[in-house]
């Protein structure tokens, strides 16, 4: 399993290196974790809130894929495409708590998902702490101003409202 | 390109641009979509009104855009899903690349009449 041991053959890689770090089965050189747990460690250091969004992610993305594609099919493939969409056809959709249902699971995986990107990507490029603080505090109120505006609509639709 | 970095520009590294690129059009476009729908609640007209420049030819386009990104999204997605818990993931990650390409040749092409067909025959007549 020690990749860092094997002899230099990978091509591309200088003799700078020495001996390369990574193969096809490590496309990438191992790094350490930066903190090695030992027994004076305190059991709770940070929390795991980065493997939760992590995980997050991916069992969100699973899910997205079936909500957003059949949405997308929905919307804009079958029974005319989006020429037929209009207020008649939302309460249509909508006078069925499944499609209810479908549609609020729907924004707020959507929301989550793409918050929990958009974070990652101010983590990444955004680097004085003072942009950081507002992009990232602008981008929560908009995904908290819009999830529960979502939530809302979804709930007290009327489609008797004329 | 320098030795010793990471990524190098192949396909590994092009496949994070593109799902980073398509992730945030996707979901500035979801802000938009949330606020258009909520009109459901201001009246039945304001609701049709705003719904019927999403068909007219150019926004139709950009739907088959907005087609595009979620439907590369969501395949590179599973793509990064098998490579993170499958064991032979990171092996397989070019192949796997170029099979969600094909897939979504395959969809976008199979897209192009359902989103783009009635923004032909508003121009060209039917």
């Amino acid at each position: 399993m020690s990749a860092d041991t094997t002899p230099a053959k990978t091509p591309g890689v200088g003799p700078v290196e020495g001996v390369t770090l990574y193969d096809v089965d490590h496309p990438a050189p191992v790094i350490e974790a930066p903190r090695k747990r030992t027994s004076k460690t305190p059991r709770a250091t940070r929390g795991n809130f980065e493997m939760a969004a992590w995980l997050f992610m991916r069992l969100s993305g699973v899910v997205l894929v079936v909500l957003v594609l059949g949405h997308l099919l929905i919307q804009l493939v079958l029974d005319g495409g989006v020429s037929k969409i209009g207020f008649a056809f939302v309460a249509g959709r909508w006078a069925s708590p499944f499609w209810q249902g479908w549609d609020l699971l729907m924004l707020w995986l959507a929301m989550l998902h793409g918050a929990n990107g958009l974070r990652t990507v101010i983590n990444d490029y955004a680097e004085r702490p003072n942009t950081r603080l507002w992009l990232k505090g602008l981008l929560y109120t908009a995904t908290v101003f819009t999830i529960l505006l979502g939530t809302l609509v979804i709930f007290t639709f009327d489609p008797n409202i004329r | 390109m320098p030795a010793g970095t990471l990524y190098r520009g192949r396909e590994g590294m092009w496949s994070w641009v593109a799902h980073r690129v398509t992730g945030v059009l996707i979901f500035f476009f979801l802000f938009v979509h949330v606020l258009d729908t909520a009109l459901v609640r201001v009246s039945p007209e304001s609701y049709d009104t705003v719904v019927s420049t999403y068909k007219t030819p150019i926004v139709a386009l950009l739907e088959y855009g907005l087609v595009a990104a979620i439907l590369f999204h969501a395949l590179n997605g599973l793509r990064v899903i098998a490579v993170d818990f499958w064991s032979k993931g990171p092996r397989y990650q070019k192949q796997m690349l170029w099979t969600v390409v094909g897939i979504w040749v395959v969809l976008m092409v199979g897209a192009l009449y359902p989103v783009l067909g009635h923004a032909v025959r508003a121009l060209f007549g039917s």
